[in-house]
């Protein structure tokens, strides 16, 4: 039996309208491929480059069950995310879901958060910024876990001897938004 | 052993939707079917942030799907023939049933309130619950014998 995609898109709309849902989730195109884009009640939950099978039961673990595929719900994101990509936007003015992520994790995005569009900035600075300044290690797996590139600009980390590193979702990736942000050495 | 977990809501209508579909398609047809798929998932979504566990979530959302069924039904009864079987003080046969028929199992109680609220025949009854006749005749007289029983007791 197949469901018209009419049903099935009023249904989904339906159902963020009435904000019967937890976690509302969406594919965003953009410039550098397709990105997985989660939201929740609390705020942007997840962006992915390359999203797991996992990713649902993981959302639904923090922000309760009813997640559910809908593009009426990133819809705010998904602006941004465009005019990111289109240079009309410097900064996201986007709450943040960090529900579950242990406090060192937390204050080192806050500290992420803070570096400007178009710079860069070192793990070893960073973690001095938070107070454990031979923790540049920890900041490092802190950035490849990190839930929401982009717009948390982990990017823009890069090795002391400023080394581009690696990056979560490629170093094609890293490159294109260090790029765009005119942030290439 | 513990509880089944829940499942993300995605995986679980990704799951059921087809045979929800098809339950609806049987007893309402074609058009009516997808106005009740979307309040079938809607009920559902309301309810599941306060399930206690993922067992049974077919039985479950199929007990919805015919509830929605039911409503649609009842809905769909051209207005006069709903004033001639309400009361006078301009109730529904529906809502004047209810505090007998409130409790019953889905179709029983819907069996009820066709054939005693609507004054449907059985060949009606057994079309809009998607039935056999004889299953719609031996839903409403269990509905009633019920019924007996509960005021019997009170």
């Amino acid at each position: 039996m197949t469901i018209s995609q009419d049903v099935d898109r009023q249904f989904r709309e339906a159902a963020a309208d009435l904000g019967l849902i937890d976690v509302g989730y969406d594919v965003v195109e953009s410039p550098i491929g397709p990105l997985f884009v989660a939201v929740s009640n609390e705020g942007l939950a997840q962006l992915s480059f390359h999203p797991q099978d996992r990713d649902l039961e993981r959302l639904a673990s923090f922000a309760g069950p009813r997640v559910l595929r809908s593009s009426r719900s990133v819809d705010r994101v998904r602006r941004e995310l465009d005019e990111y990509f289109e240079e009309r936007r410097q900064v996201f003015d986007l709450t943040l879901d960090l529900r579950g992520l242990p406090p060192f994790t937390v204050s080192v995005l806050g500290a992420l958060s803070r570096v400007p569009f178009g710079e860069t900035t070192t793990y070893k600075t960073l973690a001095e910024r938070v107070g454990h300044p031979r923790a540049a290690r920890a900041v490092g797996t802190v950035m490849n876990r990190n839930r929401i590139p982009i717009v948390l600009p982990c990017h823009r980390v890069v090795g002391s001897t400023g080394d581009l590193v690696g990056y979560g979702g490629g170093l094609d990736k890293k490159v294109a938004l260090l790029e765009l942000e005119g942030a290439l050495p | 052993m513990h509880a089944v977990s829940i499942p993300p809501f995605e995986r679980f209508y990704e799951e059921h939707r087809a045979e929800v579909m098809r339950l609806l398609r049987r007893r309402l047809g074609r058009e009516r079917a997808d106005d009740a798929f979307q309040e079938t998932f809607l009920r559902a979504l309301q309810a599941y942030g306060r399930l206690d566990h993922g067992e049974h979530l077919r039985a479950w959302v199929l007990t919805i799907a015919r509830n929605v069924a039911i409503d649609s039904v009842r809905r769909a009864r051209p207005t006069e023939e709903l004033v001639d079987a309400g009361g006078e003080d301009g109730l529904s046969a529906y809502e004047e049933l209810a505090p007998l028929t409130d409790g019953l199992p889905p179709t029983e109680r819907a069996a009820v309130v066709l054939r005693y609220g609507y004054d449907l025949s059985y060949d009606q009854i057994a079309s809009a619950l998607g039935s056999s006749t004889d299953a719609a005749r031996q839903a409403a007289s269990t509905g009633v014998r019920r019924i007996r029983k509960r005021r019997t007791l009170r």
